[in-house]
Order: structure tokens, then sequence, then C-alpha cells
């Protein structure tokens, strides 16, 4: 039988959700052999070869190709799971969400104390995505069956959700597992 | 005074004495309403409503209500427990809580209010409001984005400090905390050791200089739920 | 002119004495001069009546009618409420704006003139309406509100804006106002003939306690909305302990299409301070208070030389009545836009000089109550009935209207019908009927109660008004088939975001909540899901609401949701890609176009 597969992504994150997963140590192995994975950071697959039992999405959508990625996502895997406080609730980067997106970008790349920018340029390629007006949390933007807290949420947390699922089991964290910070 | 009220919460029977409010009574038999506005010695405040209950069929906020004999109170039931971690999802969504670095974080009744509840996320859209930090006072600081307008430090300041260094201001979803100066806490009498600095719930108004000396896991509410303390209490 | 607000704030603070439970007045008449309570002026007043800062500006940035920030000499209020709308406030307020250069919100650049947004102002039988500072213009169209602005750029006198007078006693020398009554049926107990003074008379022939008895075998029920029995309200005043005790007359009528009490205010105020004086008898009250709502501040001058009347024919004052030992005056409260001042707690926390906090319950204001002795609080059209049944007795006011509900309600109808205004109708009238009888053709949905009641639709309209089936404290609005009903639901949701006094959560931020995915149905990108999402929201809100408007303010939902579910259900469909239908991509991303000027690469072609 054909192992499920399980699909995973960083969008406006910062990867630590990621390192989360690979914290959970020599389960690693175990995991290895319950799931294949199939796009994800974690084996480099950079496009979806079929359909997955699991997608777990760090990160809220702060451009478009997040919007585009995320949406992939949900169409290519039957449970997606919002992981870390960045794609529940935003995080860090939503501290931007009540300045205006122009004055964001200003600051970035012109008026920032730190900034070195002599030419006085914001970059403008085709190939960079645009930012959205905010960063929105995933649910917003496709529908999310679940989500796990945390940031990044232990990778006992996310071992814990990955056996439950895969077995078909209710998502019940105990007292110990969820958690904000 | 002696407990010559009876009445009876989810069945069990609690003994009280005229002039207690419900949560008090509560607290004294080991049974755990939950609430994030009310705190012991202030005056109850009745804002955040998690401590809604049903009297004889209606609901009332338990911390202002006072018990007659024989009233019936439900208090944990699936209704009221629904009710409940619908106004936690409020007032997380209302404001801008930012967990990961915040220093009251494992400390914070309201995040510990979503523990207990077991909340992953909140299921109302997040309304990321414009609010601002006032850092003026070289020892305290008020980060607006977390404030539940529980009240607390404007009842401390006001009932126990003498000061009123705190109000509210504006109405509606507008409301705030506001301070006593054109806009600056540091342009007032506050100072660290008064008691409106040692009662806010969140880490809305904090002490300077004290955040994260806790390590991850040593922390009030990192293993045991809010609420723990009352429900393994003995009677008193 | 900072010496001058000295002076100012000095002496109206000596005018009240220097009593902090005036500081509503005195805040007003601050505003009043000065187009605003400013920083300066609150640590003036603080210092001159001994409380904080921060006390006056809790106040001053609850009322509407108040600013910490400076407004105009002149304000021009714009009501836009849902019967405002569809009369074409929409064309009203872009003549205004269009006319001195500004939108809705702003002051012109001299600083003279601001235009605002208000809710209900009580005038939707003669609808579009604002009020020009303390003047009401009403029946506005783009013409008329061209004229107004010009005049008003011109003189600035807000008082020449008033022709032609309105009847009965809008044209008094001391209201002279272009209100009209539109008094289209009247009953056999307000609007009546009757005589005057005759229910006092009687009153002080009997004994407080009989007085008691007969509103109670009256069975005489509050007119504002709640329905409290007005006999056991007054019993618990009467007995309570304390040493002072108050009748409080609430005139805040400020449940979006209600008006029926400007018009007693206008045309019976004896008979309702006559009520009051006989509440007063009967508690053992010495201090009536009149709550007049802000908006009605243009009858303030007529009802205060009524009072001035009654005083010199000894109805008011020192042995009212000519009985001896009975000491009873009233004096009027001034609101500042607070729809939640209508509610009996926060409006005495209004008249103690605080913002319009609802307060805890119990103790009840019958037992404490206004500066914590005991108080009764009742509606204009109360007192009226109080009068009017000493006079003629329980049995006659019981043998009118239903079994459940004794003797008349005044109704104040307004919407799609042609003869809006205000109806004494016996309780127990049907919808259907009361439909006909104001003209009501092609109707398909009625709000009773106002935003705080039901919305409901034809099936209903057999039901009957009364307390024991659809109650209301006389708020009719009427919506034809054109209407859309959701919309309108969303309408009175902004009322009840805007009105909320902030204080509980739920109402607070579930009123918010309400509305935003109210409008995601109406926009087409609404889930089924979504129904029962606001079922649940409603319920709680509902349920866990510190005060009667959180425990009313999601009946447009859920009465819509409840009478009107084909519309949602209409507009409600389910996403197949697990794609939410609310998100907005190209909304999302139009900033970042604009600024970067060039068109997403993703998300402009193929969608
Ligand atoms: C939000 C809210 C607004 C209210 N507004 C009014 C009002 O404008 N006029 C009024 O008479 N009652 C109003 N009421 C009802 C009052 O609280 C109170 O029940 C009433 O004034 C009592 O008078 P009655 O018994 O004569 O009706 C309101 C209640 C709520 C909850
Ligand atoms: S600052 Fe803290 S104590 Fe004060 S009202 Fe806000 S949450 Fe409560
Ligand atoms: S329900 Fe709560 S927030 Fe709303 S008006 Fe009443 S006390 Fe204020
Ligand atoms: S604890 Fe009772 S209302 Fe907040
Ligand atoms: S823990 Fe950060 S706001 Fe509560």
């Amino acid at each position: 039988m054909d192992k499920p597969k399980v699909a995973t992504t960083s969008l406006a994150g910062c990867f630590g959700c990621h390192m989360s997963i690979l914290d959970i140590d020599d389960r690693i192995l175990k995991l290895i052999e319950l799931v294949d994975f199939d796009k994800s950071p974690v084996d480099d697959i950079k496009n979806f070869t079929g359909q997955c039992a699991i997608g777990i999405i760090e990160g809220g959508c702060c451009n478009e190709e997040n919007v585009h990625v995320l949406q992939e996502f949900r169409k290519h895997c039957n449970i997606l799971i919002a992981c870390g406080d960045c794609a529940t609730m935003g995080g860090i980067p939503a501290m931007r969400n009540n300045i205006p997106l122009k004055e964001c970008i200003d600051e970035a790349y012109k008026n920032s104390p730190s900034v070195y920018n002599p030419k006085n340029i914001t970059p403008n390629d085709k190939e960079l995505p645009l930012l959205l007006n905010k960063v929105y949390p995933c649910q917003e933007v496709v529908k999310i069956d679940y989500f796990l807290p945390g940031c990044p949420p232990s990778a006992d947390t996310i071992w814990q959700a990955l056996v439950a699922l895969l077995n078909n089991k209710p998502l019940d964290l105990p007292y110990k597992l969820i958690k904000y910070d | 005074m002696s407990d010559n009220i009876t009445f009876t919460i989810d069945g069990v029977e609690v003994k009280a004495r005229h002039g207690e409010t419900i949560i008090e009574a509560a607290d004294r038999a080991g049974i755990y309403i939950p609430r994030l506005c009310y705190m012991k010695d202030l005056i109850p405040h009745g804002s955040c409503r998690v401590c809604t209950v049903m009297v004889n069929g209606r609901p009332q906020a338990a911390c202002t209500q006072p018990v007659v004999q024989g009233i019936v109170v439900e208090n944990n039931t699936p209704a009221m427990q629904k009710h409940r971690r619908n106004l936690i999802d409020m007032l997380f969504v209302e404001g801008n809580h930012f967990c990961m670095f915040c220093e009251k974080s494992g400390n914070c009744e309201l995040q510990a209010m979503a523990y207990r509840f077991g909340i992953p996320a909140p299921k109302y859209p997040y309304m990321f409001p414009d609010k601002d930090i006032d850092a003026s006072h070289p020892d305290i600081f008020i980060d607006r984005n977390r404030c539940i307008l529980c009240g607390r430090c404007v009842s401390a300041s006001r009932d126990v400090d003498g000061k009123t260094a705190f109000e509210f201001a504006g109405r509606g979803p507008h409301k705030k905390i506001a301070v006593n100066a054109e806009a600056n806490l540091g342009d007032t009498n506050a100072e660290a050791s008064d008691k409106a600095m040692s009662v806010c719930p969140v880490g809305a108004l904090m002490k300077k200089r004290i955040g994260f000396a806790v390590p991850i896991g040593s922390r009030k509410y990192d293993t045991k739920p809010i609420g723990s303390e009352i429900e393994s209490s003995t009677r008193k | 002119m900072s010496e001058n607000l000295g002076t100012f704030i000095k002496n109206v603070c000596h005018k009240y004495k220097k009593d902090k439970t005036r500081l509503m007045d005195i805040a007003c008449e601050v505003q009043e001069q000065f187009g605003c309570v400013s920083g300066k002026a609150m640590d003036l007043i603080a210092g001159e009546i001994s409380i904080h800062r921060v006390e006056v500006e809790n106040l001053v940035s609850f009322y509407a009618f108040l600013s910490k920030e400076p407004k105009g000499k002149i304000v021009i209020r714009l009501c836009n409420d849902i019967i405002d709308e569809l009369n074409g406030a929409e064309e009203v307020a872009k003549a205004f704006s269009e006319e001195l250069g500004i939108k809705v919100g702003q002051t012109t650049a001299d600083g003279k003139i601001t235009l605002e947004y208000t809710p209900c102002i009580g005038m939707c039988d003669q609808a579009p309406a604002a009020m020009v500072n303390d003047v009401i213009v009403t029946n506005l169209n783009s013409d008329k509100a061209r004229k107004i602005a010009h005049s008003i750029k011109k003189h600035g006198d807000p008082s020449k804006l008033s022709a032609p007078l309105g009847d009965g006693n809008n044209a008094n020398e001391l209201v002279l106002s272009m209100v009209n009554n539109n008094i289209r049926q009247k009953g056999e107990v307000i609007f009546a003939r009757h005589e005057q003074g005759a229910g006092l008379t009687k009153a002080l022939s009997l004994s407080p306690v009989e007085v008691i008895r007969d509103i109670k075998t009256a069975r005489l029920r509050g007119r504002g909305g709640a329905g409290f029995p007005t006999g056991m309200k007054w019993e618990f005043a009467r007995q309570a302990t304390g040493t002072n005790r108050y009748v409080i007359c609430n005139a805040d009528e400020g449940e979006p299409g209600t008006f029926k009490d400007r018009v007693i205010l206008t045309e019976c105020p004896d008979l309702m301070f006559e009520g009051m004086t006989i509440a007063g008898y009967a508690i053992g009250s010495e201090t009536g208070i009149l709550y007049l709502r802000g908006e009605y501040a243009y009858l303030r001058a007529f009802l205060e030389k009524i009072l001035s009347n009654r005083r010199k024919n000894g109805m008011l004052g020192k042995d009212v009545g000519g009985k001896k030992g009975f000491n009873f005056d009233i004096r009027i409260q001034m609101g500042a836009g607070a729809y939640i001042c209508g509610e009996e707690t926060a409006l005495i926390s209004s008249c103690e000089g605080l913002r319009g906090d609802p307060k805890t319950r119990p103790p009840f204001p019958a037992q404490k109550g206004y500066l914590a002795s005991p108080t009764t609080v009742n509606n204009v059209e109360t007192f009226c009935c109080v009068a009017r049944i000493l006079d003629k007795g329980a049995p006659w006011f019981t043998e009118i209207g239903s079994q459940g509900s004794p003797s008349t309600k005044l109704l104040s109808v307004s919407g799609d019908c042609k003869k809006p205004g205000v109806y004494e109708v016996p309780f127990g009238i049907k919808v259907s009927d009361l439909l006909k009888m104001v003209g009501a053709e092609d109707t398909a949905a009625v709000q009773v109660g106002g935003p705080s009641g039901q919305m409901i639709g034809p099936a209903d309209f057999k039901r009957t008004i009364c307390y024991d089936d659809l109650a209301t404290g006389g708020s009719i609005m009427i919506f034809n088939s054109t209407r859309d009903v959701l919309r309108i639901a969303s309408k009175f949701m902004e009322f009840f975001v805007e009105e909320s006094c902030g204080y509980c959560t739920p109402c607070r931020t579930g009123n918010v909540l309400l509305k935003e995915r109210l409008d995601r149905i109406i926009a087409g990108k609404g889930e089924p899901s979504d129904l029962d999402y606001l079922q649940e929201l409603g319920e709680s809100v509902k349920v866990s609401s510190r005060c009667g408007m959180g425990q009313t303010s999601p009946n447009p939902v859920l009465s819509t949701l409840k009478n009107f579910r084909g519309q949602y259900e209409k507009l409600t469909k389910r996403s197949k890609d697990g794609l939410m239908q609310s998100f907005d991509i190209k909304a999302a991303i139009a900033d970042a176009e604009a600024i970067a000027g060039r068109p997403s690469e993703k998300f402009s072609l193929n969608s």
C-alpha cells in the first residue's frame, strides 16, 4: 500500500516551525516509515506530485506568492494544518497590519536608520511578488482544518498532531501542548 | 458571620454568607467559575462576562450577583462553556495579542483562560486594531494592544492607591484606558509600587525591566491550568 | 482666549455650585461656548470641582455631542438612520458636502461649520432630517440642503432656518420649529381631551399607598419598552430605605423609529409633569428629573417655561396643590448624544455627571438609584398614563385595550406608508389592521420595537401588538418589497456598534463581528455555515451582555435569520475548492499594484 503523503511549506514565516518539525529528533525515522514527503523544503520537492493526505503550513500570507502557494496546498491536501502563530494569527509579520503599505516599504528600503541605499531604489522586479495590504492568517484565505498554535509549536505538538491525524483519530492536544509562545 | 445561605452550583450544595457574591461563595467551596476581570479585594467590574452563569435559568455575572437562598446555579455546562469560549475568542481578536514576545506570556490570565478552554485559535477574524503604546514613564509602560478593559487598574488606582491615575475614555469599540494627563503616563503621579501596577491580568500595564525573568516551564500557567488553585483548595 | 476659557469655566462651575454631579451640564456649556472641551478645559474643570482631569475626559469622550477636538460654531448633524436613507439622505449628505466643500465628518477650513452623521433624531415621519446646532430641519432634499448650507454660510444663524413653522406647539414662540406632530389618530388616554390637573388633585386626596394601589389595579406597565409593572416599581422605591427619593422621566427616546415622546413633550407636557408629580407623591420624593435627549434641545426653553408656570400655579414647589408637606420640583437634565443613556441605569449615571455606563445590578434603581437613593425611572408616556388613571380610575383604564395589556399605546409609524406619524391605538391591534390604517401597501417587512425589537414578515402580520405578543416601545418601521431586509439589518447593526458603551466584551466586540459576517453574506461571499456562526454568536451576545442593549442588539440578525432565512440562503453558497470566498485577492494587492506601478503577474490575468 502506498504511504500517505505529507507536504509542508513556509509562507510568511521564519522557518522556526520547520525547525520544530525537525526537532522531533529520532522520531523522524518513524515518520518516514509512516509517510512520504511530497512538496516540502524538507526534501526540496518544488511541485506537488499528487494528492496529499496532510499539508502543513507555516506562516501567514504577506504577498501574492504566499496566497498562490496556500491555494495550491488547499487543492492538493485533504487535511490542511495551520502550524504556528504566524499561520494562525499572522505572527510577527502581522505587526505591520495597521501601518499603510507604502510606509512599510519606505521604512524598509529608505527611511530606517540602518538602510544603506545611496541610489534610493525600491526594488521592483517583475519576479518580486507583490505584497498584500496586510498579512492574512491562513484561515482568511483558505479553509483550514486544524490549528497548532505556538511560536513555534513544540515538536511534541507537531508529532502528536501528525500521529493522531494519520490514524484518523481526533486531535485532542493535552494542556501542556497548547501554547501561544 | 455564619454560612446561613445554601444554594447549588451544578447540583452541588454550597454554603454562603449573606452579602457574598456567587463567585466568592464558589471560590470558598473550591468550585471554579472562570473569570477575567474579577480580582479579589477590588470592586467587581463585571465587564468581561466570562463568569456568566445561569441563576434560576437567567444569565447573570457570578462576580456581581449576590447569593440568595435556594438559587440554582449552572456553571460548568456545555452551553455556558460555549458562551465563555466565544467571549475569550472575542477578547483575542479585538486586540493585538502577540504572545510570542509578550512579557506576560505564561503568566497572562487571558492566555491561560484560552489554554484552559483548549483553544487552538479563535473562531472569529482578527481585527488588527490600531492601538498605541505609552512608554513615557521611567518604570511602567502601557501596551493598549493587550488591554482587555477589565477595569482593575482603574479601581486599584482610585480605590487603593487614591490616585485615579487611570480611567476609561471613548465608547464602544473605541473604548480605551486613559491616563490622568494630556497623553502620557509619565506625566502622572503613578509609581511602580502602586497597587495598580500589579493587577493587570494581561501584558497591558507592566513594570519595565522585569519581563522574561522566569524561564519557560516555570511560569504560572505553564503546567497548571488557571483555576486549578481554587479547584484543589479545600473548603475554608 | 485662554483667560476667557478660565473665567468662563470658573463661572459655569460656580453656577453649578462646584457640584461634580453636574459635570454633564458644565461640559455641555463649555462645549457650546468653545466648540470643544479641550485638554486645557479639562484641567480647569477638574481643578474647579475637585476631581481628576481623566474623569472629565472619561465623560467628554463618551458623548457624541461633546468633543476634545474643536468643532465648528455650527454643527450640522445629518440623521443617517435607515428611514432617512430610504428617503434620500444620501443625496442630502452629498448636497451639504458639496455646498460646504467638506466631507461628512469634517470641519470647514475656516473652522466655522462641521458636518457629521448622527443616528435617529426622532423625526422619521418627516425624514430626511438634520440638526443644525439645536435647530431641526425636516423633509430635506438636495435643493433644501443646498439652500440651508448656503444661508448658514452667509448668516451663521440656525434659528433662521425654521420656516415654515410646524403644527401645534411647534409654532409656540419658545419652540419655533418646523417639526410637525403628525398626530394621525387620537385615542382615549393620551391625546383625549382632559381636565388639567384632575389626576393630581385626585392623587393628593388619596394616601400615597392608595395611589400606588390604583396604579397596580390599572395594571399599568412601562411604555418605554421593557414593560415593567409601574405600581410595583413605585412600591419598591417607596419601601426602600433612604432619606431622599427621586423620580426620573426618561425622555431619551433613542430607539430608532421612535418619536412619540417628542409629540407628548410638545403637546402634553403638563400631563407628563403631572404624572411625575403624582409619582413624587406616591414614593415620597421631593425631586424629579426630566432627562431630555440632546436631540430635543429645541424643546428645552418651552419645557422650562411650562415648569415655571407650574411653579407659579403651585403645582410644583412647596406644598404642591395645597397639600401640606408635599414639596416637589423638577429639573431638566440634558443628554448629549448617546442611545445607551435611555437604559435606566445609564441614564442615572448621566444624571450624576458620569459617562453613560449602565450600572451593576443589583442594586436596582428602586433600591439604590440616583445618588444611591431609591429612584423610579419611567417613560414619558407612562407618566401620562399615570395622570389619566388617577383622573378617570383604574377600571376605565383596564377596559380599553386587550386582556393582558390594558389601555392604549402610542406608536411611531414610519417608512413605506402613506401616513407616517403618531397613532394612539388600543393594545391588541393586529399588525395587518395597523398597516391598513397607516396606508401601507406591498409591505414585505415590519420592524416592531426598533432595531432592538423584531423584524417580521407577512406570515406574522396577523399577530398583535401588546406585551404578550409583539411588544414595542412605540417604534414601527415599515418596509415594502423593494427594500433589502438584510441591508436594513446591517444598518441596525452599525447603529449598535456605534452606540455600545463598550463596557462589556460581548456588546463591544460581538456586534462588530455580527456586522462583519452579515456584510460578508450580503456581498455574496458567505458560506452556508455562516448562518450557524451568526446564530451562535448572536446567542452568546444576548446571554452574556451586561445590560439590555447587548441583550437585544443581535436581534436584527437573529430575527431576520428566523423570519427571512430564505434571503440568507439565496446569498450563500459553499466554496467547492476550499478557498475562502471572502478573501479578495484583488483588493489585497491593489495597494501594491499602485505602488509598484505594475499589475500582478499571478492574479491579474487568470481571474
Ligand atoms: C439600550 C436601551 C435604551 C433604552 N432607551 C429608552 C428610551 O429611550 N426611553 C425609555 O423610556 N426607555 C428606554 N429604555 C428602557 C429603560 O431602561 C427603562 O426600562 C424605562 O425607561 C422604564 O420606564 P417604563 O417602565 O415607564 O417603561 C431603554 C433600555 C435600553 C436597554
Ligand atoms: S490596562 Fe490591564 S488592568 Fe487596566 S483595564 Fe487594561 S487589562 Fe485591565
Ligand atoms: S451590553 Fe455591555 S457594552 Fe453594551 S451597552 Fe450594555 S454594558 Fe455597555
Ligand atoms: S469576572 Fe465577572 S464579568 Fe468579568
Ligand atoms: S500573553 Fe501576550 S498578551 Fe497575553
